[in-house]
Formats: C-alpha cells, sequence, structure tokens
C-alpha cells in the first residue's frame, strides 16, 4: 500500500504533519533564507537568528539519524509500554521526537547515529467525536 | 546599590500531607524563617511567593491570611523548577533597587504523586507514548543519554549519583528519606525511563520554605548581621536557541548562561565554591550539571562521581542535604529550600552533615520551559 492509502480518511495527530495534493503525508518545516536554520513546522520568525517574514516553508526529508533515545518502561495508564522514544535528526535539517518502531526495546540494540526513515502509519488513538489518526514514527533504514 | 543578605531562612520537613493547605504550609514556613531572626510579619515590607500547581491562585494571599494580612504588596511567581529561586531573585532585585529594605519569600508547593509531564494537547489525540515520551524521567533519560552519546557516561555512573544523595539524606531530619540505597539497589529497581531507575527520580513530595531578605543597612540596624550570608550573585535565564532544543529540552546550555553570569556577577568561579545544592530531578542530571556549572571539565563528569569529589568530604560537596532525590522535590519550594541549606552550611549550623570551613555556596535550579536560577552565597 501507499503511504497516501494508510493515512487515507484520517487526521494528523500533530499540525506538523500534513498531506500534499495526492494524499501522501509528509513533515512540514521552515528553513530560514537568512541564516538557514531548518526548524519543524510552519513558522515566520527564526527563533535561531531572530529575521522575521523570511522562512521557505518546506518538506523535511523522510530519512534521518539517531541523535538520542531512551527505553520508556513506565508510563500513564492506558500507554503501552515498553516503547522507545527517539530524537532524530531529519537529513538536510530540522530534529524530531517520536517513536523508534521494529528495534528491540533494549539499550544495547540501539545505536547513536543509526539511519532511520520516517513512516506514516495509523495512530491507533480516536479522539471523543471517534475520528482516527494518524501519525509518524521511525524504523531503522537498511542502508548498506 | 545595597548588598542583599539573607537573615532568617527554615524549611519544614518535606513529607506527603495531603491533608494540610498550600496557605498553611506556606504560612509555617514563614514563620520559622521570621523566628530564625526574630522579625515580625509586621516587619515585613513584601511578599513574594512561588507556587507552581496554583499558581493563578493568589497563593501569597492566602499566605498572609494564615499568619497575618498586614497589607503589603504581595508577587505571586510561577516559573517551573525555577519558582522558588526566582521569588528569592525578584525579592533580592527590589532590595538592590533600593525599593524595600527586608522582604519576605515563600515557596511551596503540594504534588501528589505520579509521573510529570507527558506530551498531548488539548485537541484530538494524546501524543504520549505515540510520538515519543514528554514525561520527566524520559526527558532527563535524553538527557542524561546524550552525555553517554558523546563521553560514555554509563547506567551505573548516573546510580551512583543516587547513592550518594540518598547517603547525604541520612543526616538530613528534614529530607523526606534517611534511607541508604546501595548501588544494587538503585541499579535494580524498577526501570522508569531508562537509564532512570525509579531511585534515580526525585521524590515527589509536598514542602515549603522561606527566607528573609534585608538590605545592609537595616541588617547592621537590626543586628542581624552576625548570622546573615550575602547574596554575592543572583541569575536567571531562559533557553538559548539551539537545534536540538526543539525536540528535546536543553538544561545545558540554559545553565551554562546563568552560570557564567552569576560567576561574573560575583566576582568569583567554579573554584572559589565549598558546597553546591544543584538540581537533581533524575540522576542522570546531577552528572551533567557538574559540567555545566564547570565544576570539572566537558567529559569528566562521569570520573568526577566514581572518585567521590561530591559526596560530602570530598573536594566540592554536592546535594548534602540529599538533594532532590531524597530530600524531595516540591517544586515551588526547591529553590528556596536549596537557599535554606547552604545558608545553614554557611553559618556553620549543619550539624553532622556540615561542610567544614564553608564560606562560599552555590544554588542551582533548572526547570523545563526553561528555567535556569543560580545563586551564589557567602558568609557574611
Amino acid at each position: 500500500m501507499s503511504a497516501a492509502a494508510d493515512v487515507a480518511g484520517l487526521k494528523p495527530a500533530v499540525s506538523f504533519l500534513k498531506t500534499a495534493e495526492n494524499g501522501a503525508p509528509y513533515l512540514a518545516g521552515s528553513k530560514c533564507k537568512k541564516c538557514g536554520e531548518v526548524f519543524v513546522g510552519t513558522r515566520d520568525t527564526c527563533a535561531k537568528c531572530f529575521t522575521r517574514g523570511q522562512m521557505d516553508h518546506i518538506h523535511l526529508a523522510d530519512t534521518g539519524r539517531l541523535y538520542n533515545f531512551t527505553v520508556v518502561h513506565r508510563n500513564f495508564p492506558g500507554v503501552p509500554v515498553p516503547f522507545i522514544s527517539v530524537i532524530v535528526d531529519l537529513d538536510g535539517g530540522g530534529t524530531l521526537k517520536g517513536n523508534l518502531l521494529d528495534v528491540e526495546p533494549d539499550p544495547a540494540k540501539i545505536k547513536f547515529d543509526m539511519p532511520v526513515k520516517v513512516v506514516y502509519r495509523n495512530a491507533g488513538r480516536k479522539d471523543k467525536e471517534g475520528n482516527g489518526y494518524f501519525a509518524y514514527f521511525f524504523t531503522p533504514a537498511n542502508k548498506n | 546599590m545595597s548588598d542583599v543578605y539573607v537573615v532568617g531562612t527554615d524549611m519544614i520537613k518535606f513529607g506527603r500531607f495531603p491533608n494540610r493547605s498550600i496557605a498553611e504550609m506556606g504560612g509555617e514556613a514563614a514563620q520559622m524563617a521570621l523566628d530564625d531572626c526574630g522579625l515580625s510579619i509586621a516587619d515585613m515590607q513584601a511578599l513574594y511567593c512561588g507556587n507552581l500547581f496554583e499558581a493563578s491562585g493568589g497563593v501569597g494571599q492566602r499566605v498572609l491570611r494564615e499568619i497575618g494580612q498586614t497589607g503589603i504588596p504581595v508577587v505571586n511567581v510561577a516559573n517551573a523548577c525555577a519558582t522558588g529561586a526566582t521569588a528569592i531573585r525578584e525579592g533580592w532585585m527590589a532590595i538592590k533597587a533600593g525599593v524595600y529594605d527586608v522582604v519576605l519569600c515563600v515557596g511551596v508547593e503540594q504534588m501528589g504523586s505520579g509521573l510529570l509531564g507527558g506530551a498531548g494537547g488539548r485537541d484530538g489525540i494524546p501524543t504520549e507514548g505515540l510520538l515519543g515520551s514528554g514525561t520527566m524521567p524520559s526527558v532527563f533519560a535524553h538527557v542524561g543519554l546524550e552525555h553517554t552519546r558523546k563521553y560514555g557516561t554509563t547506567f551505573e555512573q548516573f546510580a551512583k549519583v543516587s547513592v550518594k544523595n540518598h547517603h547525604h539524606s541520612t543526616l538530613n531530619a528534614k529530607a523526606m528519606y534517611q534511607k541508604e540505597t546501595p548501588l544494587e539497589e538503585v541499579m535494580g529497581a524498577e526501570m522508569i525511563s531508562y537509564p532512570n531507575t525509579k531511585l534515580m527520580c526525585s521524590v515527589n513530595v509536598d514542602g515549603s520554605a522561606a527566607a528573609v531578605l534585608c538590605s545592609e543597612k537595616k541588617a547592621k540596624e537590626l543586628g542581624l548581621m552576625g548570622r546573615a550570608v550575602k547574596i554575592r550573585a543572583s541569575a536567571l535565564a531562559s533557553d538559548p536557541y539551539t537545534t536540538h532544543n526543539m525536540a528535546m529540552m536543553d538544561f545545558n546550555a540554559v545553565t551554562r548562561l546563568a552560570a557564567k553570569t552569576a560567576y561574573e556577577m560575583a566576582g568569583l568561579g567554579p573554584d572559589d565554591i565549598d558546597l553546591i545544592e544543584l538540581h537533581d530531578c533524575f540522576a542522570t542530571a546531577e552528572i551533567v550539571h557538574y559540567e555545566n556549572l564547570g565544576l570539572c571539565k566537558d567529559g569528566e563528569a562521569g570520573r568526577m562521581i566514581d572518585s567521590g569529589e561530591t559526596q560530602l568530604g570530598g573536594r566540592v560537596p554536592v546535594n548534602v542535604s540529599g538533594g532532590l532525590l531524597s530530600k524531595g522535590h516540591p517544586l515551588g519550594a526547591t529553590g528556596i529550600a536549596n537557599i535554606y541549606e547552604v545558608t545553614t552550611h554557611l553559618r556553620g549550623e549543619a550539624g553532622s552533615r556540615q561542610v567544614a570551613g564553608a564560606k562560599i555556596g552555590l544554588t542551582h535550579v533548572v526547570g523545563a520551559g526553561s528555567a535556569c536560577a543560580v545563586h551564589i552565597l557567602e558568609k557574611a
């Protein structure tokens, strides 16, 4: 199935998750024309160099590297554990927190700087009105 | 501008007091601090009150209803885990500015128990556990593992912080716990967010602490210089921009900024400091703050905990009160409890946990958001 089909009829879990005209999901970002810093989400002022109104609104990359992680064993009631929370530096800029899938929740199995890719899937959670949502996740990228 | 002194300070024993009101707890600490310097609420010219969870509820005014409604100005302060320290700084600034000569600062919090933090918005669906974890144990696990990534710091080294601070708290009757926790027990405790086990997470407790601040002229006039402790520096910072801060709260840059400001204001450096109360909300945090506060070079914090330099009797004892890990962490009270601890050592009144010959001490708190406060105190 295509990524567009995976998320058809679902709402994005966060505001920086968007869908293109063909229905394909992507991570929305902003890049400062002046200093080049890349941000997750759409914004008009640069937090780094303070320039106003000089942001290019861009699609962030669907690949990156694992900067940091933790394995979460205790969480709020109803949240399935264990899971791996990671910080990923996307190729071309932007840094993002998310869940790492398809890796054993064992610190020894998780490598700093391992290449990952972004996948878009059903979040498996519904809001009070019964609407379904899609979210982004990370999986190991099998780069050789 | 006048120098500013801590002339009276105290804290209640931290614990779980579900049946007490925050006004009552805040009032008790306030009266204890007033008694410590022999002054009355009628002598206070303003109240700076730190509280986070009921920040919109006029907590300072409610404290005054408990201990005396003198009509003085009240400023209620909420600034994450730097709330209490920010209340102290507000009082310090007012005296520096010459507006008042003597003010009361109170910090109080009722915490309940359980996890703090977590990601999720008001609309849509909760994102905790879906888009990573925003619980405080996870946020500070990321802080620790970033240090591991850079310098190879181990789970065992992080755990040693907890062993040390729990040991220190056996000497502090005002700490929540007085219990040794050997390394195997800390490492074998329930894993919350790797590498933070349950015993490497600060204790959610209820508590209050207070301090009376005074100008030099007034302290002399009142005959309070004997036990007075000078505030050599008061620094507050918000998080400067760093790339990872957008996904992972950066407690390092903000601490370094506040520490640099405080050292410059005091005209002192890390080597001049005899004891430190720093923000060990999680064991991982204490390790990174050794470097952030300049106690060692970058990359040496693991070695520093291994060598025992930061335990009582070591080169620069850290968190001899037991720290947030074992004394407890009532958010709004924590920053003032740190002032109490360091002041008590500088006065030579810390009993069995006294840091011998302590002349200069530093307090540090840093809260999510981010807010960092550093104070440097010196025996007058």
